[in-house]
């Protein structure tokens, strides 16, 4: 279900390094949660973000939820693809439906974030937390 | 089994332009009996249309049922249980609307002067003084024109007071149950927004909300019941670890109608707080009516507030505007008056016994509904419910069928739905408020719909999914109406 390639927060954001790019999106679980997405709020090209700031946000037709960026730096690109589209984060959100990249200003955040396989324990619990 | 249901007439109203037909008129005028005028000459020719143009046609009898079809068509409290979640839909008493018709009052013009306007200035400081009563504080201003206009002018207050000794601070921290309204009007006000996450009973968690205050923190919005309908039973605590670093402590008073006659903000450490006279004091809303959200501070706020300031000198009442520290006006003239005046009525028509018994019957009868459904859903959330009660679809999710279903098929059972997915940190959250309103005999239709519904969804979940099938629409497309919104008729 996670692609291992990846490493993901417990706000359930994913983030695949590629060189000194972060390519961020949302998981799969966030997009289920958040049922059919109507509107994704981007950041501007050229923008610092920090991790754990605000980054984006994603309206569904429950509600309006913000993400977080999982790793701080500059944005070089957002998905223009999800202006038009937003039913893309429902379709893919691990593939097509990515947010925003990011130049990695701290490689090392990465570290402190969760593998594929311990993402996909926390979303278990979680879920039967409730 | 449906033992309560409203007749929806099976038929579908199309839009007026839909029923034009060119010529028609609604109106005689008699024969001019002055010289015309050509208007275009007048007034200019870039002034003046010849027709506009689609614009519907029809007769009188046209316009008159279509209007009265389409309000046929709605639901309101004057109908039946309302019971939506953090709105507080209680009725609202007709005494009210008779006060506010009287002649002096529905007629005070802004303009007129105050010497004119005496009673209707006596009514809004009356309002004050029982505002100021009910919850515990210093000072009000009823200029705000609902809740989330209160938060923005409470929130400015405080902005005001901090820059007033020299630091306005960066950030306000708001709990994961807040309104949605708490981290827009902080935002709005300059401010970036903390969340605080709340513990397993549903409450802010004291520790997290100690090591997250320091001194860049503003203030602390907290809703109090919150929005689990759970009292934030350290208050106190949480009060005394804000001011203890200078912060305010802001409290969303949206859910007031678990506390008037038994607790007030002012007396377990709110610094300022707003009300909504369209909830807790039974003005009319959601269409019914404009809102009211005085905003009520402690003495320090005092000089900042919004001008100008109601007072009275000598029996007379004035307003006055030589306030240097005020944060200026909120609202145009005075807020919205008509509302003040059915508060005032809501309030002397009760009293306080009056009023704390509403309180009482209001906390009553949302633990009534989570006694009696409490083996058909899951409750996350076990602490005492006050005037609301939040359940989770967890269990019928598990046979596909989610909150927003079992709203759609409460609708076949001829009530409102609850208020769908929100608190957010409640899964498939099912929000119920019945408020003090309603008779044991309306709850028990209620709850009798809500365990119908359970054993629906366990014997034929398809036919909930497909809900509702007894009205004129049936399941719309809300994803394509929020993602490609067709906002307005455009002739073909």
């Amino acid at each position: 279900m996670y692609p291992a390639n990846c490493h993901y927060t417990e706000e359930h954001e994913w983030v695949r390094v590629e060189g000194d790019i972060g390519v961020v999106g949302i998981t799969h679980h966030a997009q289920q949660e958040l049922g059919d997405i109507v509107y994704v709020d981007l950041p501007k090209v050229g923008g610092t973000v920090e991790r754990g700031k605000t980054l984006a946000s994603v309206e569904s037709v429950k509600a309006v939820s913000d993400v977080y960026a999982p790793v701080s730096g500059e944005v070089v690109e957002v998905n223009s693809l999800l202006a038009a589209s937003p039913e893309k984060l429902n379709e893919d959100p691990h593939g097509d439906a990515w947010l925003v990249k990011i130049k990695l200003s701290a490689p090392s955040e990465i570290k402190q974030l969760l593998t594929a396989e311990d993402y996909q324990k926390y979303v278990g619990a979680e879920k039967s937390k409730h | 089994m449906i033992k309560k249901v409203r007749q929806h007439i099976n038929q579908n109203e199309p839009l007026l332009f839909e029923n034009s037909s060119p010529g028609k008129r609604g109106y005689q005028l008699p024969p001019l009996d002055v010289p015309a005028v050509d208007a275009a000459k007048v007034l200019g020719a870039q002034n003046t249309r010849a027709e506009i143009e689609g614009f519907p046609e029809v007769s009188e009898v046209e316009a008159i049922r279509h209007f009265t079809r389409l309000s046929t068509q709605n639901y309101a409290i004057d109908l039946g249980l309302y019971p939506l979640g953090s709105c507080t839909m209680k009725y609202n008493p007709r005494v009210n609307e008779q006060v506010a018709r009287i002649e002096g009052l529905a007629w005070a013009h802004p303009y007129h002067p105050e010497s004119l306007t005496q009673g209707i200035l006596a009514v809004m400081g009356e309002l004050e003084k029982m505002l100021l009563e009910i919850t515990g504080m210093d000072a009000v201003t009823l200029q705000p024109a609902a809740g989330a206009h209160g938060e923005f002018t409470g929130i400015l207050l405080i902005r005001a007071l901090l820059e007033s000794r020299g630091n306005p601070r960066k950030k306000i921290l708001i709990p994961d149950s807040a309104h949605g309204t708490n981290p827009a009007t902080a935002t709005m006000a300059g401010y970036s927004v903390e969340n605080i996450k709340s513990n397993d009973r549903g409450m802010v968690d004291v520790e997290s909300l100690a090591r997250a205050v320091d001194d860049d923190v503003a203030a602390l919005m907290i809703t109090n019941p919150n929005t689990l309908g759970v009292f934030e039973q350290n208050i106190t605590r949480i009060a005394e670890i804000m001011h203890a670093k200078g912060a305010m402590v802001y409290m969303d008073g949206a859910n007031m109608n678990a506390l008037v006659g038994i607790a007030r903000p002012g007396d377990f450490g709110v610094d300022v707080m707003h009300l909504n006279l369209h909830k807790t004091f039974s003005t009319p809303h959601g269409g019914g009516g404009p809102g009211s959200g005085p905003v009520a501070v402690k003495r320090q706020l005092v000089p900042f507030l919004p001008k100008p300031r109601l007072r009275q000198i000598g029996g007379q009442w004035s307003w006055n505007y030589d306030l240097p520290q005020s944060i200026g006006r909120v609202r145009a003239f005075y807020g919205n008056i008509g509302m003040h005046v059915r508060a005032l009525a809501y309030i002397m028509a009760h009293g306080g016994d009056g009023l704390r018994n509403a309180t009482m019957d209001a906390v009553l009868n949302a633990n009534y509904i989570r006694a009696l459904i409490g083996d058909y859903y899951v409750l996350p959330h076990k602490a005492p419910t006050m005037h609301e009660c939040v359940f989770s679809d967890e269990r019928q999710a598990k046979l596909g069928v989610r909150t927003g279903d079992i709203a759609k098929r409460l609708i076949d059972y001829g009530f409102h739905p609850y208020t769908v997915s929100f608190p957010l940190i409640v899964q498939g959250a099912m929000m119920i408020e019945p408020t003090e309103t309603e008779s044991k005999a309306e709850l028990d239709l209620f709850v009798d719909a809500l365990i119908s519904i359970a054993k629906e969804i366990e014997e034929n979940p398809e036919m909930v999914l497909k809900a509702p099938h007894n009205t004129r629409t049936s399941r719309v497309d809300e994803t394509t109406a929020a993602r490609k919104p067709i906002v307005r008729w455009k002739p073909n």
